[in-house]
């Protein structure tokens, strides 16, 4: 039904393909040979084996340049941080007080930081549930459509604001956002002008604007893919279904969901990420405010180093952060993947 | 049949209202930025006399020549390398069995997830004492490490499903490691590299957390970087403001429309894999 192509990896097919080509014509008849003198060096003495010993040591040569990129860029900073949680600095002097974790006694208590944390899990329904909740309509939809332009260029358009920078959405929502924008203009259109209002300036309506925004960036995301899971189900499973009397709910309900499991699974462990670890979008539009009723973990962490010089804090909120994406999303993995192990 | 003729209606305006939902704040833009500077422009009304030149004054104003050029810079420094680099560690990892590969994987997947808020900071320190701050490989080498748990994730999943026996052939025969990694696994690799490939293009482009923090200097940031500084510059001129903002998304929306089959199947692998 798609030309998205299968979901998966399609690589490994084609390099199958590709690997029997190789076999039988550079390496020809003499290949059935090769496999069978392979299988006898397995067997051979120790001077064989110490020396295929000797190739898995020297084949770190190869895994070298990434562990040096990941230890020093990735590793050791992650490392880094962990311990700057610990002391009180502000980035310049050269002394750091020790002050053990009155930095992530901070993060969970003090207001701003607090609430940081709560506007990420808030975001969730922004950036997983509604999304998914779309992707799944679009994906039931797209299912019954016939195949054509139609569908490709829906598919293409749904899918545009997933490759944007999120802070050009952010510049764009911000537009629509304004007092003379879109969603201001289309409210007037339907008579109820009395409820415009600039959006992102208000303290009441600022985070769930700003969090629809993260909607808008994942919907495309969540509906390709789920287009593309249901296309993989067996459509004699609908017939079946029909043929009980099922409806359209019960369809959805007994068919598409379970069919969807392991891609509601990663739309959801991907989105989930995003909304934890948000930064981009709040930032350009916000800056958190106002006072801080958009702020984010990633604007805190920003602002908390970069303005307030308070580099301990930032880390351990930082620090606060990483646990908390591990520890939704670990599960999420178990959750989804279920029996499968893929 | 009945039926179904009676609900194609509603099915066609649903899935109209969606594309429309995902395209309207990006049309909204191209509206306001042809819109006569003078003029407070209003949601989504396409003027009748179209400014053009507005995206001349857009450009020069938010020096985009220079943004092209450090943005191409940085996803050709990042790139490449990253590809390379990873790809070797994952023939290393699944193919060579190198001792303690298995551990070195585990410790990339366990850092797969992490946001990016915990290491911006202490790079910013790191870059600083190295000398890197504020330079473009002070940007390009972080990102390349930074892209290593993806990357090798991808390229590990891709020799995992190639069967064994095409490494075996070669062993025998006496090819180096070196040699079988040139001669058969990077060219039946490259489909799975064009794909890593394209979406480390798409997320090195759109990097907008680390050169905020690491670059002093604007036209060294990314495009999306830039959006920031000419937002804070130009925020009182809806007008120019859209127009720049539109100029910053072009190259990535050309991209995507040409590729637009390549990216769709790109991100949907990655992100089942992921």
């Amino acid at each position: 039904m798609l030309a998205v192509g299968a979901i998966g990896p399609p690589q490994p097919v084609r390099g199958i393909e590709k690997v029997n080509v190789v076999t039988t014509t550079s390496i020809g008849e003499k290949g059935a040979q090769r496999a069978l003198l392979a299988a006898d060096a397995a067997t051979l003495g120790p001077g064989r084996r110490r020396s295929k010993r000797w190739r898995r040591y020297a084949g770190w040569l190869f895994a070298l340049p990434a562990l040096l990129f990941y230890g020093i860029f990735e590793l050791h900073p992650i490392i880094s941080a962990v311990n700057y949680s610990f002391y009180k600095w502000d980035g310049i002097s050269a002394v750091k007080k020790w002050v053990g974790l009155s930095n992530y006694v901070a993060a969970l208590t003090q207001p701003q930081q607090l609430s940081s944390l709560v506007h990420a899990f808030v975001f969730i329904i922004f950036f997983t549930v509604l999304p998914v909740t779309f992707g799944l309509i679009v994906a039931s939809v797209m299912r019954t459509v016939k195949p054509g332009p139609y569908g490709t260029v829906t598919r293409t358009l749904v899918f545009l604001p997933q490759i944007l920078p999120g802070a050009a959405a952010g510049v764009a929502w911000n537009w629509m956002y304004s007092k003379d924008g879109f969603v201001n203009t289309v409210l007037h259109w339907v008579g109820l002008g009395s409820l415009a209002r600039g959006w992102v300036g208000s303290f009441t309506f600022a985070l769930p604007a700003v969090g629809f925004v993260g909607t808008w960036l994942s919907t495309g995301l969540c509906s390709v893919l789920l287009m593309a899971g249901i296309g993989s189900i067996n459509p004699s499973l609908y017939e079946a279904a029909k043929v009980d009397g099922a409806g359209i709910w019960h369809q959805f309900r007994q068919v598409t969901l379970p069919g969807l499991r392991q891609q509601i699974g990663v739309c959801v462990t991907i989105t989930v990420i995003a909304a934890l670890s948000s930064f981009d979008v709040v930032y350009l539009m916000t800056q958190g405010g106002p006072g801080y009723s958009t702020v984010v973990p990633g604007v805190e962490v920003y602002n908390l180093a970069f303005n307030d010089y308070q580099i301990g804090s930032a880390c351990a909120l930082a620090v606060v952060l990483a646990v908390i994406v591990i520890a939704v999303v670990a599960p999420l993995q178990r959750f989804f993947r279920g029996t499968d192990n893929g | 049949m009945g039926r179904q003729f009676r609900t194609k209606g509603p099915r066609y305006a649903l899935l109209g209202g969606i594309a429309l939902y995902s395209v309207i704040p990006v049309l909204s833009m191209f509206s306001a930025a042809l819109m006569p500077q003078n003029v407070i422009p209003e949601g989504l009304n396409f003027p009748l006399h179209p400014q053009w030149h507005n995206f001349v004054a857009a450009w020069s104003l938010a020096n985009m020549t220079t943004l092209l050029k450090s943005s191409v810079l940085l996803v050709l420094g990042v790139v490449p390398i990253a590809v390379l680099v990873s790809t070797l560690a994952a023939y290393a990892i699944v193919v060579l069995d190198i001792p303690l590969g298995r551990l070195f994987y585990f410790v990339l997947l366990l850092t797969l997830a992490l946001p990016f808020e915990i290491v911006v900071i202490p790079l910013y320190f790191q870059d600083q004492s190295m000398g890197l701050l504020n330079s473009r490989w002070g940007l390009i080498l972080p990102l390349i490490g930074l892209n290593m748990p993806f990357a090798v994730f991808w390229m590990r999943s891709y020799f995992v499903n190639m069967p064994p026996e095409l490494h075996e052939a070669g062993s025998v025969d006496g090819a180096s490691s070196l040699q079988m990694f040139r001669r058969i696994h990077l060219p039946l690799a490259q489909p799975a590299i064009a794909s890593l490939a394209l979406l480390m293009f798409l997320s090195t482009w759109n990097q907008f957390l680390l050169p905020l923090v690491l670059m002093a200097n604007p036209n060294e940031w990314t495009l999306a970087g830039a959006l920031q500084t000419f937002q804070n510059k130009y925020g009182t001129n809806e007008v120019l403001l859209c127009a720049g903002a539109v100029e910053l998304m072009a190259p990535t929306i050309l991209v995507y429309l040409v590729l637009q089959r390549h990216f769709v199947k790109a991100l949907i692998q990655g992100a089942v894999k992921g």
